[in-house]
């Protein structure tokens, strides 16, 4: 009894990782060569759910809480739980209040904590909201990690269209497309993001900074080898072409406020990836006639699908989709 | 009851559509409000797409009347080519105009404004032409063809509320006969109440809505403020007075001491 996971982003992955874990057999079938290489690989990678409840729904932060527990025990090292600062330009700090009055698990900073959490950011902002709780990982790593984890646990993988048996061969087909499940799927609409890649040796940072700006929650997470994400825009479309010479200008424009020396970065990498979205803005585990499909995670695929994959084990597990119990219990 | 371009228009509250939390919040924004026209980017909160924009789609099942905007035009040609997208993408000759004269301030450029205005018109559209609150400009789009004119009362997101009373004053009195909405700068309900009760006939709002802790319901307090401003106008207000004038007569009145 083996269960075809379609989709090797993170709504996959981690979907593969809760089954196999409970003892399911598990395939991956994805039309790319590698893991993550859809709006995955462009996240920001942020375990923030008190920062995006700001602007979402709270059963975000609910899912969201412990997302950053199950990725440290997922992947032992790889998530950074050194929170999350939260500025705003001078003549926007107004708008610090605005979000701290959205949302919780803050408090308030003052200059000198600034430069004791960030020593390059001293003497920059007079005040910031400092999320203690929150973490980040490094999406690439992540998706790298987990695959590797799988396929030492026996995960089957078909990249690259690799040819799976006919589905119907499967227990249980889970729909984990991502952006490609938008034309089939109902009320599931594409959200543009656009981000960027700055390189420079010139400023350390140990956390992700989030700058508020007017139109879209722009922030930069440091990576390794000097290498920062500045995301993201938030377009409402699907398409899917280069960034615009507009948003690349409003990322680097927000990254300068953050720190004058980003100026002088290298512009390694643009990318742009299709956010799959309800008109909530909140991910769905949706039954299908062949099994299920995680569906919506929006900006919040490594916030959330531990949350999803683990509502999708319990549900296959328990035998409870009618594809299953026609064809007997999985284990 | 209101009329715009020959349509009655049974709310006087306009409703942008740009940065709600969800495209749901959006809805229900729309529906708590009693909206009729909503307001929506095509140029900066958009753009083509291979699945025939969805959000557009989401925009149309609110079942209200779209009023598609130029956001985001800094020039005449723009603005002029995003209106004609607009039309095809929501059928409607209606089209706001705006033509972005300073990015950090997003003040109009009123000259490229007057400009656009007279080439949309001639084009067939009916234009609700984003301004300030400047007299001259105003007879200039009203030269232009413009039926209805849209005057901010601060800058666009500002919430700073209406800064030149006087100003919007003389607007409505010299134009007694032309639709007015106030279209950008509004915070509170108290601020679109205010502009009611000098005469103006609608309010246009996004962020003041969009951004606030619970949208839907600060949406329907926007309604209620609208609707009292609009009644108090045409109710005769009371003008301030230095004195304290008592609302039950003195005198005769039985004095024990």
């Amino acid at each position: 009894m083996t269960v075809l996971i379609k989709g090797a982003g993170v709504a996959g992955l981690t979907a593969a990782f809760e089954l196999s874990r409970r003892g399911v057999a598990v395939e991956v079938v994805d039309t790319t060569d590698t893991v993550g290489a859809g709006a995955s690989t462009y996240a920001g990678g942020m375990l923030a759910p008190f920062c995006e409840r700001e602007a979402a729904d709270e059963a975000v932060l609910t899912l969201g809480l412990s997302s950053a527990d199950w990725w440290e025990e997922a992947l032992p090292g790889k998530v950074f739980r050194r929170g999350t600062l939260v500025v705003a330009a001078g003549r926007d700090s107004g708008e610090l209040e605005r979000f701290a009055a959205r949302t919780r698990g803050y408090e308030w900073i003052d200059a000198n904590v600034i430069g004791e959490l960030e020593p390059d950011l001293a003497g920059r902002f007079d005040r910031a909201l400092f999320f203690a709780e929150e973490a980040h990982l490094d999406p690439r790593e992540a998706m790298a990690g987990l695959y590797e984890t799988l396929v030492a646990t026996g995960v089957r993988f078909h990249l690259g269209g690799a040819d799976v048996h006919s589905e119907n061969s499967y227990a249980a087909v889970v729909d984990c497309t991502g952006a490609a499940a938008i034309a089939t799927t109902p009320g599931l609409r594409g959200v543009r993001g656009e981000m960027i890649f700055l390189e420079t040796p010139e400023i350390r940072l140990s956390r992700p900074v989030r700058l508020l700006h007017p139109r879209h929650p722009i922030y930069i997470v440091p990576r390794e080898d000097h290498r920062f994400m500045v995301g993201a825009t938030m377009i409402e479309t699907d398409d899917d072409g280069p960034i615009t010479a507009r948003s690349l200008m409003e990322l680097l424009n927000a990254a300068y406020a953050v720190h004058p020396a980003f100026g002088e970065a290298r512009v390694v990498e643009t990318g742009v990836g299709i956010r799959p979205a309800f008109a909530d803005n909140l991910p769905r585990l949706l039954d299908r006639d062949d099994g299920f499909a995680i569906a919506g995670m929006y900006r919040h695929g490594f916030l959330l699908a531990p949350a999803l994959a683990g509502q999708l084990a319990e549900r296959l597990c328990a035998g409870e989709h009618p594809s299953l119990t026609r064809q007997g219990e999985i284990q | 009851m209101l009329e715009l371009y020959g349509t009655p228009v049974s709310s006087r509250l306009l409703l942008g559509t740009a940065r709600y939390p969800s495209p749901a919040v959006l809805a229900q924004a729309v529906r708590r409000s009693g909206t009729k026209i909503v307001t929506v980017s095509l140029r900066r909160e958009t753009a083509g797409g291979r699945n025939g924009g969805a959000f557009f789609e989401l925009i149309r099942e609110l079942g209200v009347r779209v009023l598609p905007n130029t956001a985001g035009c800094h020039s005449v040609s723009e603005a002029v080519l995003t209106a004609k997208m607009a039309r095809e993408v929501f059928s409607t000759n209606w089209i706001k105009l705006e033509v972005i004269g300073h990015h950090d301030t997003l003040q109009p450029d009123v000259f490229g404004l007057v400009e656009a205005a007279r080439i949309l018109v001639g084009e067939g559209f009916e234009v609700f032409p984003y301004t300030t609150d400047d007299l001259v400009v105003a007879e200039r789009l009203l030269d232009a063809g413009c039926e209805v004119l849209m005057p901010w009362c601060a800058p666009i997101g500002s919430a700073m509320g209406p800064q030149n009373l006087s100003a919007l004053r003389a607007m409505r009195a010299h134009f007694p006969d032309v639709p007015l909405i106030v279209d950008a700068g509004i915070g509170r309900p108290s601020h679109a109440a205010t502009v009611m009760e000098l005469g103006y006939d609608a309010v246009l709002l996004n962020t003041a809505v969009a951004g606030a802790a619970d949208p839907s319901a600060m949406a329907e307090a926007f309604a209620k403020a609208i609707e009292a401003g609009h009644a108090a106008c045409h109710a005769g207000m009371l003008g301030p007075r230095d004195m304290a004038v008592p609302s039950t007569p003195v005198i005769g009145k039985a004095v024990f001491s």
